[in-house]
């Protein structure tokens, strides 16, 4: 493994991703604190908005402290270097959320959607690359096809205008084989200018060996996390990763010294809970449950009396997808319902 | 009984046929046409089951509306094309029911304003929705009928082999129409829609979350009775409508878990999304006869 002068784009998920354990109650103040520190430190991407994305703001996925637009507008203007990019879940967001967040200066458009149906994102992908944004399409629980299957939805696309195409693992499931399959399939299929990313969760703490492999089979862009802050045991933390591509002589144009401090001062202070590996999230990781179901899975089983994990294999074995949080409660009643019968 | 109204049904693909399926069983309503722009499967079908067909779009059935007497006219294309579909037959002076997301005429919620809609007469073209709004909107309804709601919700996650291309191109239209109807149908002050596209294997059922928040604590009591009577009136035409566990309250929170199961005419028993729309669709039709509000 080779990395040697290899250019790296990092992107910090802290004010999305971590959005999730932070129940998206990070206020505007605590964005422009960790969003300037990261500048500072060279992260050259981070992702800000409601953790499920640009008009996540709901009872089933939990209403933000701001609004994606007070987030957006605090944060842009302050930073030097760095630029901001927003996700949009088509079917939760619109092309409406998607103008007002390119109006508020985002460059880079994520367009997010489950791994089999990419189709749903024509009309926001061609519309993010038609006002000359950076445009992501992005493709979620990537572990449940093959690389085969995740290839032809990412000529899709690619047709649809995106620039770059991300191998979302956001269960935490895969091993690293696994993704090195999957890109390697995307590199010698889509057009070589198309640029490749990773998105990781650390459920099986194998967030950077996965984040390697990504990197080892053609993708240069790295989704990770100050601290970890994200879903599940979160994301890829990126102070981690970024030392280790320091070591191989790879070029991040992140001090990572810096990064540390932004993970070390200004995320762990701020954690509701210690985002780590745990008996919840390691089940997220092994069965292949979507990450921010795990604080749902606590609280309704914390409610109805059910063990958490036992609702999270539930929806495991219902073979739910992100963007089913309500599927949870339910779940917990008939699992609560059962063990009384 | 009256003579049946003769209907034409535009789009021979899985909707049109399904709805072609339930409407021969009507007491109401005569199916006579089936429109399409090429020869198809669907326009194959139409032909076995005996209809009158068009590979010529709506021009292809303009001509003979008159003489064969056509009174109502279903959409089940997509919303691009609608306007010009609704156009051409209403000034035969046939009455449209639209099945895509286009939204030219009034929302119509069977159960909850299919009565008030015939009150105020006729109307040239009435709108169905989406299939999250048909299966969600009365829940909402069956809330703000007790008391004020100041913010519906729903989630409605259907199995991927049920959405067809029209829909993923225009997901937003989605989103915003069933946003839309849950305000002006649905009776909630705000609304919001979300849709989650699941591919699962075997197919899932379509299953639909209502999140209402009131404005004051909710008379749980009340509400439990005025949600289980709306149950009641949606499975009048579509038996597999049902809740799949007690509502829940929680503060001003109230959550009502559904599943809907398609009686598997045309589409399979899980699409419950399009037979929702197939039945209210053809429901109306058949009040709009039943009552001769034409």
């Amino acid at each position: 493994m080779n990395f040697k002068g290899k250019k790296i784009t990092l992107h910090d998920m802290c004010l999305r991703d971590g959005m999730h354990p932070k129940r998206h109650q990070i206020s505007v103040e605590q964005m422009i604190d960790i969003a300037c520190a990261l500048d500072d430190a060279g992260v050259p991407l981070i992702e800000v908005t409601h953790g499920d994305g640009l008009g996540g703001a709901s009872v089933n996925y939990g209403f933000p402290a701001a609004t994606d637009e007070a987030y957006l507008d605090a944060v842009i203007p302050k930073l030097k270097q760095a630029k901001v990019s927003a996700l949009l879940l088509p079917g939760i967001g619109t092309v409406d959320h998607l103008k007002m967040a390119a109006d508020m200066g985002v460059g880079t458009i994520r367009v997010a959607t489950h791994c089999t149906e990419a189709d749903v994102s024509e009309q926001h992908i061609g519309m993010a690359r038609q006002m000359g944004l950076d445009t992501v399409g992005f493709l979620m629980m990537a572990h449940m096809i093959s690389a085969e299957e995740l290839l032809q939805q990412a000529l899709l696309m690619e047709s649809y205008g995106a620039n770059c195409i991300y191998c979302t693992d956001s269960a935490g499931y895969m091993l690293p084989h696994e993704v090195s399959a999957r890109i390697s399939l995307l590199r010698a299929n889509l057009k070589p200018e198309t640029e490749l990313g990773f998105h990781g969760h650390h459920n099986l703490a194998l967030g950077v060996a996965n984040s390697m492999a990504a990197v080892e089979a053609g993708a240069n862009r790295i989704d990770g996390s100050a601290a970890g802050l994200g879903a599940g045991a979160g994301n890829t933390p990126l102070e981690v990763f970024a030392a280790v591509l320091d070591r191989m002589e790879a070029d991040t144009g992140v001090d990572i010294f810096k990064l540390m401090a932004v993970a070390e001062e200004k995320i762990i202070p701020i954690m509701d809970h210690l985002v780590r590996v745990d008996r919840d999230s390691l089940v997220l990781g092994y069965a292949g449950v979507y990450s921010s179901f795990l604080l749902f899975a606590k609280r309704a089983g914390a409610k109805y009396g059910v063990p958490s994990q036992d609702i999270l294999l539930e929806m495991a074995k219902r073979k739910a997808i992100g963007g089913q949080e309500d599927l949870i409660e339910d779940v917990a009643m008939q699992l609560a319902r059962a063990k009384a019968g | 009984m009256s003579q049946k109204l003769r209907a034409a049904i535009i789009g021979p693909g899985n909707i049109g046929t399904d709805l072609l399926m339930k409407a021969m069983r009507s007491d109401w309503i005569e199916p006579v046409w089936m429109v399409g722009i090429e020869e198809s499967e669907g326009i194959k079908r139409a032909r076995d089951f005996g209809m009158k067909v068009s590979t010529n779009g709506v021009d292809g059935l303009v001509p003979h509306m008159k003489e064969d007497n056509i009174q109502i006219v279903f959409d089940a294309t997509s919303a691009y094309v609608h306007a010009e579909n609704s156009r051409k037959v209403t000034e035969q002076g046939a009455i449209m029911i639209d099945l895509t997301p286009a939204a030219i005429g009034p929302y119509c919620i069977p159960p909850v304003n299919l009565h008030q809609l015939l009150q105020e007469g006729r109307k040239e073209n009435v709108n169905m929705v989406t299939c999250g709004g048909q299966a969600t909107i009365p829940m909402v309804a069956a809330v703000s009928r007790v008391q004020p709601v100041d913010y519906g919700e729903i989630v409605a996650t259907v199995a991927s082999k049920s959405v067809g291309p029209g829909t993923r191109k225009n997901i937003d239209e989605f989103t915003r129409t069933t946003a839309g109807a849950i305000e002006q149908i649905g009776g909630a002050k705000k609304g919001k829609a979300i849709i989650i596209v699941n591919p699962a294997e075997p197919p899932l059922i379509m299953r639909d979350t209502v999140h209402c928040l009131t404005a004051s604590e909710p008379d749980q009591d009340k509400i439990l009775a005025s949600i289980h009577a709306m149950v009641a009136d949606v499975q009048q035409y579509v038996p597999g409508y049902q809740l799949t566990n007690d509502p829940v309250f929680d503060g001003n929170r109230v959550t009502i878990f559904l599943q809907v199961e398609g009686l598997g005419d045309f589409l399979p028993n899980y699409s419950g999304n399009l037979d929702i729309m197939t039945a209210a669709a053809l429901r109306t039709a058949e009040m709009y006869a039943e009552k001769g509000a034409l």
